[in-house]
């Protein structure tokens, strides 16, 4: 497309102003997503209530299988990866990591929104079927007005565009080239989110307190990573990650202004530790977790599921991007910190999870010490070190998510019955669910023939030749901690006995049933026959500078 | 390419999910239908298993009967299969023992005989139990035929990862196989027990194996670095050997260990054992044959090929540790099992010195020993699965696993008592019984390098007489107890498990030379790869039992 110079109203001896050129075909996944966000709210607006929620789901589906496609066209011209591109004057790259990561967040995605339109699992509200959040979300919990909206059989189905905007977000994120574009993709994914979490039908008090929490600190975060992007525009004079990269290197050391700056290592270190702690918090790594199991176990189970995968595989693939593009001059100065906050992510988030009594919390703080392990590939610092993340993001996020949409199939009176104890004896009341839960679990816990197991040789493997065997003993024996609560889970539900007024499995409508047949297919093929997708990730695995 | 080894394998898996697919079985013609086809499997396993023993040819090359598969190229995985002797033999071992744990289990896992009145409503309140009850006899033997696949494979590997997947993944259908089936004979705290043993069983093995996994990647790391991006057991034993691929002794040392570690556990090597009692005891008799005559086989098994094959100067340098380990497990075990009240526990304990034997042929790097130790494996577990076996018929028969609750059963069941006499004569390794001629092997071979750790081992035989004796006479002899007055003798069942297990025994214990022939090359090919000769005797040693000599 050609640009369009746009002159200046004033007099015309002002310098014209070039129009930033923009690919919109090789966009076109974003762009999608993003029209099909703005056409939810339309619908919202324009379309009779009882057909909305048929109508956000197919759009929602359809805007995500489309925006697929567009994903999957885009490598396949991209001739395996090698022809990787800068788009949106700089500000986009158009590579493996980000074709691979979209990828993977689309299918996140349309696994999500499938959960999200279940309507089988809540009693029915006013005579209309019930989903997973709030019949109004601005009512007081507990209050008349909120009574009146049930009654009235209201819900929530701004749910869909909201979640589209963060899949938009999302897809911006690992491919955002400049700070400016990265924090912008940060923010449109996250404030969805955050009203997302708020959004329970049940247990809305804690609904809402997850969703100020995730806000609050969310908003901490971003702030750290904004000052670190001026610290780091101060240090190169530029927010693109190629030059910031440049100059680390000292390839791009010509103007006196850069010259003078790049002795101030102050500048640089501190802003590369504020940009990590705003990616660390997204990635939930200790120090940075704690928001994670109030958020987790508040949020709409479907929306946990959706942010556990889908923000882990943004935040690592902008992770990824800014450790390899931008700060690998500066190796030997993050590397040391980055080495301990993985173990500190593996450890504590094993040991935690050890204690939890609470089915979402325990998901939490696995995913937790998860962050860990992909941290340890992060920290290779070599090309498998990138194919080795990229595949466990893939890995990980079907196995979350088909372990959250079992966590909503376990009810009772009160909604899902998320306290471990009320899950003893499973296996013996739906043996069919309780062995597929057992599975997700055996694949987090990293046993052979899963995913969980080919991701983690994966990583591990990328570490040790990254030189950082101590790494994966770490890995190998939080592992072990892992296994502990992971298995304990599944002594609870095979060899204990049920107790008396425990819940029941309700049964899905084909919508979680596919979700979760969704999630067992990955998990087993990834596990069983991975060359394909490992394949895929290493030819991914090439930074566009 | 022949097709016969993966074929061994996918048999038994296929049978384990055809088994798992068929009927709920709510009559017993159901049950009895699951249970047959599952036996079938078995069998058709144990046919081609032999027949893969038979066409091994001990004078040609090492691996034979290759077959290799393009799995995961990007880590330079390929599933390659392939049988030497000591393979052969195991797998065979393995093969013959699942029929009989099988018709050894048959009610094992039927539902309880408990009044199960309310009938499956539609829509009433569906008791807890019900739809567990229901396909109880479908799980258990599909789990049992999941195991046996993924030992075969272990056995078969030729590529470190395929082996260490399948070690690892063999833990979860035997961690339910524990747990989700006990003997009836525990009281209403036995289900807690039970889960303890298996998540005990499950924790110890897995923590062995992730140590594994980071010397697995470890080992595969070093080669990348040298140019063998490859876990192909072949090639890297090959590249090993002669030096092509060289690792450090530090680096040497530190997959050793954790290879050993692993293998360690699985055995299991005193002071890893603990888990081994806990699970036999709480597990059903088939069970627990199956987790110390097959699965922890390949422990041992995997000690010989992947230890001494890729890391031989170390497994010299630690072989005087791991022999002093295994010493203490020899007599540890035996003491501990003199003590047991519990017929199971003592079984367990046995074993436990059993594989101090098995272990300690291993490391004393001497054909002898090693073709001991293998022999060893065999003959362990034949006649602990005869032992265990009636030993599990008895505390069906009573309800009870305390020796104490027992006495003079062979004034009212004389065959039973026949049979316990022959598995417990065997573990005391009565000569003209199969574990003689390999406990005298090891013992030898031991003796020739590390005379002192030789000499204290035979009180392992000592104080195997005494269990083994004692647990005979407590049981079988004296008064009739109350409670065994009306215990009927074996059913045809039950003999048709016993009869060719002490059969074999008493077969391999005079006339051992098709195993020692099958064995003997693999074992030679082996010891060349930690560069160990036998020592020099020092005065001619008399002919070894058992054709040794050739």
């Amino acid at each position: 497309m050609n640009a369009t110079a746009v002159l200046a109203a004033a007099g015309g001896n002002t310098p014209s102003i070039p129009a930033p050129h923009i690919e919109y075909g090789r966009l076109s996944p974003m762009l999608v997503v993003f029209g099909v966000a703005v056409a939810g709210i339309l619908v919202e607006a324009f379309v009779p209530r009882r057909y909305r929620h048929w109508t956000q789901v197919t759009l929602a589906l359809a805007g995500l299988i489309g925006a697929f496609v567009a994903v999957v066209v885009l490598a396949v011209q991209s001739h395996g990866f090698t022809r990787i591109d800068l788009l949106a004057m700089e500000s986009v790259a158009l590579d493996g990591p980000a074709l691979f990561l979209q990828g993977v967040i689309l299918l996140a995605s349309v696994v999500a929104v499938l959960t999200y339109a279940e309507r089988k699992l809540e009693p029915k509200a006013g005579g209309l079927p019930a989903d997973a959040f709030a019949a109004q979300a601005a009512a007081t919990p507990g209050g008349e007005q909120e009574r009146a909206a049930v009654r009235a059989g209201f819900a929530t189905t701004e749910v869909f565009p909201l979640t589209m905007f963060a899949v938009g977000g999302m897809l911006l994120f690992p491919a955002a080239n400049d700070l400016l574009t990265m924090f912008v993709a940060l923010e449109v994914f996250s404030l969805p989110l955050y009203l997302l979490c708020a959004l329970a039908r049940r247990r809305r008090l804690l609904s809402q307190e997850a969703a100020v929490k995730y806000f609050l600190l969310g908003a901490f975060a971003s702030a750290f990573f904004l000052f670190g992007t001026a610290l780091l525009y101060g240090y190169a004079g530029s927010v693109k990650l190629g030059d910031i990269g440049d100059v680390i290197s000292g390839k791009a050391m010509t103007t006196p202004a850069q010259l003078a700056s790049t002795r101030s290592d102050v500048l640089v270190l501190t802003g590369l530790a504020m940009l990590a702690v705003g990616l660390l918090f997204k990635v939930a790594a200790v120090p940075f977790h704690s928001w994670t199991p109030d958020v987790y176990q508040g949020a709409p189970t479907p929306v946990t599921g959706f942010m556990a995968a889908a923000t882990k595989v943004a935040a690592f693939g902008a992770f990824l991007r800014l450790f390899y593009v931008a700060f690998p001059g500066l190796r030997l100065d993050w590397r040391p910190v980055m080495w301990g906050v993985a173990i500190l992510t593996m450890v504590v988030g094993a040991v935690l999870a050890v204690t939890q009594q609470d089915v979402k919390r325990l998901l939490a703080y696995s995913s937790v010490a998860h962050a860990g392990f992909i941290l340890t590939g992060v920290i290779a610092v070599n090309k498998q070190g990138i194919s080795s993340v990229l595949f466990y993001l893939l890995a990980y996020s079907f196995v979350t998510l088909g372990a959250f949409a079992v966590v909503t199939l376990v009810r009772d009176s009160k909604g899902e019955a998320t306290h471990l104890s009320s899950w003893a004896g499973l296996g013996r009341r739906s043996p069919l669910v309780a062995a597929v839960f057992a599975l997700f679990l055996l694949a987090f816990a990293g046993i052979p023939l899963t995913s969980g197991f080919t991701g983690k040789f994966a990583v591990f493997q990328a570490a040790a030749s990254g030189g950082a065997t101590p790494l994966v003993i770490v890995g190998v024996l939080s592992s072990a901690v892992a296994a502990f609560f992971y298995i304990r889970v599944i002594v609870l539900m095979f060899f204990s006995d049920p107790q008396p007024g425990g819940p029941t499995v309700a049964i899905p409508s084909a919508f979680t049933a596919t979700a979760i047949g969704v999630g067992v297919l990955v998990t087993l093929g990834l596990g069983l026959l991975p060359q394909y997708f490992l394949d895929l990730a290493s030819k991914a695995s090439l930074f566009v500078r | 390419m022949s097709a016969l080894l993966s074929a061994t394998c996918a048999v038994p898996a296929a049978g384990a999910v055809l088994t798992a697919a068929l009927p709920a079985g709510t009559t017993g013609a159901r049950r009895r239908t699951t249970k047959l086809v599952a036996l079938g499997v078995s069998a058709l396993t144990l046919v081609l298993a032999a027949v893969a023993a038979i066409r091994f040819d001990p004078h040609g090359d090492r691996y034979q009967l290759t077959e290799s598969y393009s799995w995961i190229r990007s880590f330079g995985i390929t599933f390659s299969l392939g049988v030497d002797g000591i393979g052969a033999v195991l797998a065979l071992l393995t093969a013959v023992l699942v029929p009989m744990v099988m018709l050894a289990s048959w009610h094992d896992a039927d539902p309880d005989p408990t009044p199960d009145a309310a009938p499956v409503g539609t829509d009433g309140p569906v008791d807890p139990g019900t739809i567990e009850r229901r396909r109880r006899t479908q799980g258990f033997f599909a789990l049992i035929l999941a195991v046996e696949a993924m030992v075969v494979v272990s056995f078969y590997a030729t590529d470190v990862f395929v082996f260490y997947v399948f070690f690892e993944a063999m833990l979860i259908p035997m961690y339910f196989l524990i747990g989700g089936f006990g003997d009836r004979a525990g009281g209403p705290e036995s289900a807690r027990q039970r889960s303890y043993a298996a998540v005990k069983f499950l924790l110890y093995n897995l923590l062995g194996g992730l140590v594994m996994l980071a010397a697995v990647i470890g080992l595969y790391v070093i080669a990348q670095e040298q140019g063998f991006g490859t876990f192909d057991l072949r090639t890297l034993t090959s590249a090993i050997a002669d030096g092509r691929l060289q690792l450090s002794g530090t680096a040497e040392k530190a997959l050793f260990l954790g290879f050993f570690f692993a293998f360690a556990v699985k055995a299991p090597l005193w002071p890893l054992h603990t888990w081994l009692p806990n699970a036999m005891g709480e597990a059903t008799a088939g069970t627990a044959v199956l987790i110390t005559a097959v699965v922890d086989k390949v422990g041992t098994f995997a000690m010989l090929r992947f230890c001494l094959g890729l890391f031989p100067h170390a497994s010299k340098t630690f072989a005087p540790a791991i022999l002093v380990l295994s010493l203490i497990g020899i007599v540890y075990g035996a003491l501990l099992a003199v003590g047991q009240k519990d017929i199971k526990r003592l079984v367990a304990y046995a074993s436990i010195s059993h594989f101090g034997f098995i272990i300690m042929g291993i490391f004393a790097l001497t054909s002898q020993g090693q073709s001991g130790a293998t022999l060893y494996m065999v003959n362990h577990g034949l006649s602990t699965a005869a032992w265990m076996l009636v030993a599990g018929f008895l505390i069906s028969r009573r309800g009870s696993r305390l020796i104490a609750d027992y006495g003079g059963v062979q004034k009212v069941a004389p065959v039973l008592a026949g049979t316990f006499l022959i598995g417990s004569l065997a573990t005391l390794s009565l000569p003209g019984l199969a574990p003689f001629v390999s406990e005298f092997l090891v013992l030898v071979g031991t003796f020739a390098r590390y005379p002192v750790i030789g000499i204290v081992a035979t009180f392992g035989i000592v104080l195997a007489a005494l269990y083994a004796l004692l647990l005979y006479q407590r049981t079988m002899t004296g008064p009739v107890k109350e409670g065994v007055r009306a215990m009927p003798d074996l059913k045809a069942r039950e003999l048709a498990v016993v009869a060719p297990l002490v059969a074999l025994t008493v077969l391999l214990g005079v006339y051992p030379k098709p195993l020692t022939d099958l064995v003997n090359p693999s074992v030679n090919a082996t010891l060349s790869q930690v560069h160990e000769t036998d020592p020099a005797p020092a005065h001619p040693v008399a002919a070894t039992p058992g054709g040794e000599q050739k």
